[in-house]
C-alpha cells in the first residue's frame, strides 16, 4: 500500500522525446487509467514506474521513497504485461510462486499463499498445467495471480486484456475491478481503450504526446473535457463537433452555424468568455440529443430539422447521421424514433450539456 | 472433372516420386561411406581391396578392434577423448552462455566485442599452436588432460558464444522484466528464466562444440604425446611403412563414431522443442 507520485518526468528514446515533463500524485489504493492514442507515452510512463526503464530526469516516489535509482525487485510493485510473459517452462505454480521462491519464503507459507490467490482467480485446478496448456482468459488469470501472490504496494497494468476477445474483456474487466474492491492496493492500468478507462478508474490520467492532457474522475472528464483532444478521445460515438460563429445577445449568447444555418441560443450559464463574432466549435455529445416531440421547446433546448444520412441500430438505441449547417453530426435516438434515412427529423439538441471549444487553441472556452 | 482428378493425382504421383528418390539418393549419400567403414572394421585383411568388393564379409572378425584398442592404445585415447571433449563442452558452453547473455542484454563491449570474439576463429589455428605449445611447456600444461580443455574451451568459445547470442537475442525480453519485476535478481533471472528458456539453444551449442573438439587433430597432435593424446592423433599410426591399416582404422572410427551418435539422440529432444512456445499470447 503506497501512493506514488511522479515529478517532472522526461523520457527518451534517442531522437523520440515519449514521456516530456509529467506531473502526478497517485494517492494510496487508488485505481489510475493513464489512456490516450499509441505513442502517447502511457507504456512508458508505466514501464519507468516499473524500473524497467530509467527517467532521463524527473522523480519517482513510491510510498514517500524516492525510488530512481532502485532496481525493479526493490520496488515492490507488481506488472501484469500484455503478452502476459509467463514463464512457459513453469508450471501455473511455478509461475505465481517465482517471486516467493526467490525471496526463500518458507514452502509451507508459499504452499499456501499460491493456493489462496489462484483459489480467487479460479485457476486451483490448473496448478500443475504449463502456460502453453491454457487459454488466453486462464494465462490473463495466472499472470494477475502473479503479481497478487506478492501483496505489492502498487499494481502495473500494461493494456492486460488487448488480446483477449470481446467477450472476455468485458469479464475480465469485471474481475479486475472487483480485485481493486477486494485488495484496495494502488493500482496504474494503461490502456488505449476509453471504455476500459471510464469503467475502471477512479481517476482518468488522459495522455498525448508525452504530456498529460487532462486528468479528473472519469465523468469529470467526460462531461467537461479541457480540450477537442479529450472530448473527442472520451466517448463513443464520440463527441460532435461543429464549427459555428459566436454572437452576443442581450440575455446571453447564441452560435450561428454556418453561413445561414441554424442559430442556437446558448442556456445562460453557458456564456463564454469569447468575443462577439469569434470563430467556436460546439462539442455536443449523440446521446444529448433527442428526437423532438409535440411538445414545445424546452428551456436550454435547440430544435433543429434536418435529413437522416445514415442509420446505425445497436438494438433499442440506434445512430442517426444528420447534418448541421452541412457538417455531419450524429444522434443517439431510440430506434424506433429513426426508420430509414433519407427521412427529415425534428431533433432537440440540450445545449445545457455542451461545450464550447476555440478552434484555434482547441481548449473548451470557461462555461 | 473426372480428368482433372486423374491428372492432379498423376501429377501428385510425379511429385511423390521426385520426393523418394531426392530423399533415396541422400540416404544413400549418407550411409554408405558409413557403412562401408562399419564393414570394412569387421572384414578379415585379405577381404580389404578385392575386384569386386565385398560388401558382406563371410568370416567377421574383431581381431581389428582388440589391436586398434589395445596395441594401438585406442582405449586410452577413448578414455581422453571423452575427458577433455565433455570437459570442455561443460566450460566452453557455461562460459559462452553467460557470455552471449551479457552481450545480447547489456550490450556489453558496445557493438564491436560480439566481432571481436569471433574474430578468434579468423587466426589460422597453426598461426597460435607454437606460442600456446611453449607457454603449455613452461607451466606444465604439456600433454596434460588440463592443458587440452583449456585450450579447446578457447577455441570453441566463439561458437558457443555465437550460438548463445543469436539465441538470446530472439528471446522475447517481456519475460526477463517480468522476472525483474517478480523481484530475481539479473543473476537469478539469468539462471531460472532466461538460460531454462534458451535450453534448445544451449544443448545446440553443446552438440557443435563436442563434434568439434572431438574430431580435433591439429592441438592434440602438437600438443600432446604419450599421455594426454586423443582418439584422433591414433589414426596417424595406421598409415606407416607398412602400408596402411585399414582394418584398424575403420575399427576406431565406428569406435569413434558412437558417442557423437549416442549424444546427438540424447539432446535431439532439446534441439527440436520449441521451449517458447506458449509464452506470449495465442
Amino acid at each position: 500500500m503506497a501512493n506514488v507520485r511522479i515529478g517532472a518526468l522526461h523520457k527518451s528514446y534517442g531522437s523520440v522525446h515519449a514521456v516530456r515533463g509529467v506531473d502526478l500524485d497517485i494517492p494510496d489504493g487508488e485505481f489510475t487509467v493513464l489512456v490516450g492514442p499509441s505513442g502517447c507515452g502511457k507504456s512508458t510512463l508505466l514501464r519507468t514506474i516499473a524500473g524497467l526503464e530509467v527517467a532521463d530526469s524527473g522523480d519517482i516516489e513510491i510510498g514517500g521513497e524516492i525510488v530512481n535509482n532502485m532496481r525493479p525487485r526493490d520496488r515492490d510493485v507488481a506488472m501484469v504485461f500484455q503478452d502476459y510473459a509467463l514463464y512457459p517452462h513453469m508450471t501455473v505454480f511455478g509461475n505465481i510462486s517465482l517471486s516467493l521462491r526467490a525471496r526463500r519464503m518458507p514452502k509451507p507459507e508459499i504452499e499456501e499463499r499460491v493456493k489462496r490467490v489462484a483459489g480467487m482467480l479460479g485457476v486451483r485446478p490448473l496448478l500443475e498445467r504449463y502456460p502453453r496448456q491454457l487459454s488466453g482468459g486462464q494465462r490473463q488469470r495466472v499472470a494477475i495471480g502473479r503479481a497478487m501472490v506478492r501483496n505489492p504496494r502498487v499494481f502495473l497494468f500494461d493494456e492486460p486484456l488487448s488480446n483477449l476477445d470481446a467477450q472476455l474483456r468485458d469479464d475480465m474487466r469485471g474481475e479486475i475491478k472487483r480485485l481493486h474492491q477486494e485488495v484496495a492496493t494502488t493500482m496504474i492500468y494503461v490502456t488505449h481503450d476509453q471504455v476500459e478507462a471510464m469503467t475502471l478508474a477512479d481517476r482518468i490520467v488522459l495522455l498525448r504526446d508525452g504530456v498529460i492532457e487532462q486528468q479528473g474522475a472519469p465523468l469529470d472528464l467526460f462531461e467537461r473535457p479541457a480540450t477537442l483532444f479529450v472530448a473527442g478521445f472520451l466517448g463513443s460515438p464520440r463527441m460532435n463537433f461543429v464549427k459555428g460563429k459566436l454572437e452576443r445577445t442581450a440575455g446571453g449568447a447564441r452560435v450561428r452555424l454556418g453561413d445561414g444555418g441554424p442559430i442556437l441560443d446558448l442556456p445562460l450559464g453557458r456564456d463564454s468568455g469569447a468575443g462577439e463574432g469569434a470563430d467556436v466549435i460546439l462539442g455536443f455529445r449523440p446521446e444529448h440529443v433527442r428526437h423532438a416531440t409535440a411538445d414545445p421547446v424546452a428551456d436550454g433546448q435547440a430544435r433543429v430539422d434536418s435529413e437522416i444520412e445514415l442509420v446505425q441500430p445497436t438494438g433499442s438505441r440506434s445512430y442517426a447521421t444528420f447534418r448541421l449547417a452541412g457538417q455531419p453530426a450524429i444522434a443517439e435516438l431510440q430506434t424506433q424514433d429513426v426508420t430509414r434515412a433519407g427521412e427529415r427529423i425534428q431533433v432537440d439538441i440540450n445545449l445545457r450539456r455542451a461545450v464550447l471549444f476555440d478552434p484555434g487553441t482547441g481548449k473548451a472556452l470557461p462555461e | 472433372m473426372a480428368r482433372a482428378l486423374l491428372s492432379l493425382r498423376a501429377g501428385s504421383l510425379r511429385a511423390g516420386f521426385a520426393r523418394v528418390l531426392t530423399i533415396g539418393l541422400f540416404v544413400i549419400f549418407v550411409l554408405v561411406p558409413l557403412y562401408w567403414v562399419v564393414i570394412t572394421s569387421i572384414k578379415p585383411s585379405s577381404d580389404y581391396l578385392t575386384t569386386p568388393p565385398v560388401w558382406f564379409p563371410a568370416n567377421p572378425t574383431i581381431v581389428h578392434y582388440t589391436a586398434a584398442l589395445f596395441s594401438y592404445r585406442g582405449l586410452q585415447g577413448l578414455i581422453n577423448s571423452l575427458i577433455i571433449a565433455s570437459a570442455a563442452t561443460l566450460l566452453s558452453t557455461l562460459m559462452g552462455t553467460m557470455m552471449a547473455y551479457s552481450l545480447a542484454r547489456f550490450n556489453t563491449g558496445g557493438r564491436h566485442l560480439a566481432l571481436w570474439v569471433l574474430s578468434q576463429r579468423f587466426l589460422p589455428p597453426v598461426a597460435i599452436v607454437l606460442p600456446i605449445f611453449l607457454l603449455f611447456r613452461t607451466w606444465g600444461l604439456y600433454d596434460t588432460l588440463t592443458g587440452l580443455v583449456l585450450a579447446y574451451t578457447f577455441m570453441t568459445l566463439p561458437l558457443s558464444v555465437w550460438m548463445m547470442y543469436a539465441y538470446f537475442q530472439q528471446l522475447p525480453k517481456s519475460l526477463e522484466e517480468a522476472a525483474w519485476v517478480d523481484g530475481l535478481s539479473r543473476w537469478q533471472t539469468f539462471w531460472m528464466v532466461a538460460t531454462p528458456l534458451a535450453a534448445p539453444g544451449v544443448a545446440a551449442a553443446a552438440v557443435f562444440v563436442f563434434i568439434a573438439v572431438w574430431t580435433e587433430f591439429f592441438f592434440a597432435l602438437i600438443l600432446t604425446s604419450r599421455h594426454a593424446f586423443t582418439l584422433p592423433t591414433i589414426f596417424r599410426a595406421f598409415l606407416g611403412f607398412q602400408g596402411a591399416q585399414y582394418g584398424e582404422a575403420c575399427a576406431l572410427a565406428t569406435t569413434s563414431l558412437a558417442p557423437s551418435i549416442i549424444l546427438g539422440m540424447l539432446v535431439q529432444r532439446h534441439l527440436v522443442r520449441g521451449l517458447t512456445l506458449g509464452a506470449i499470447r495465442g
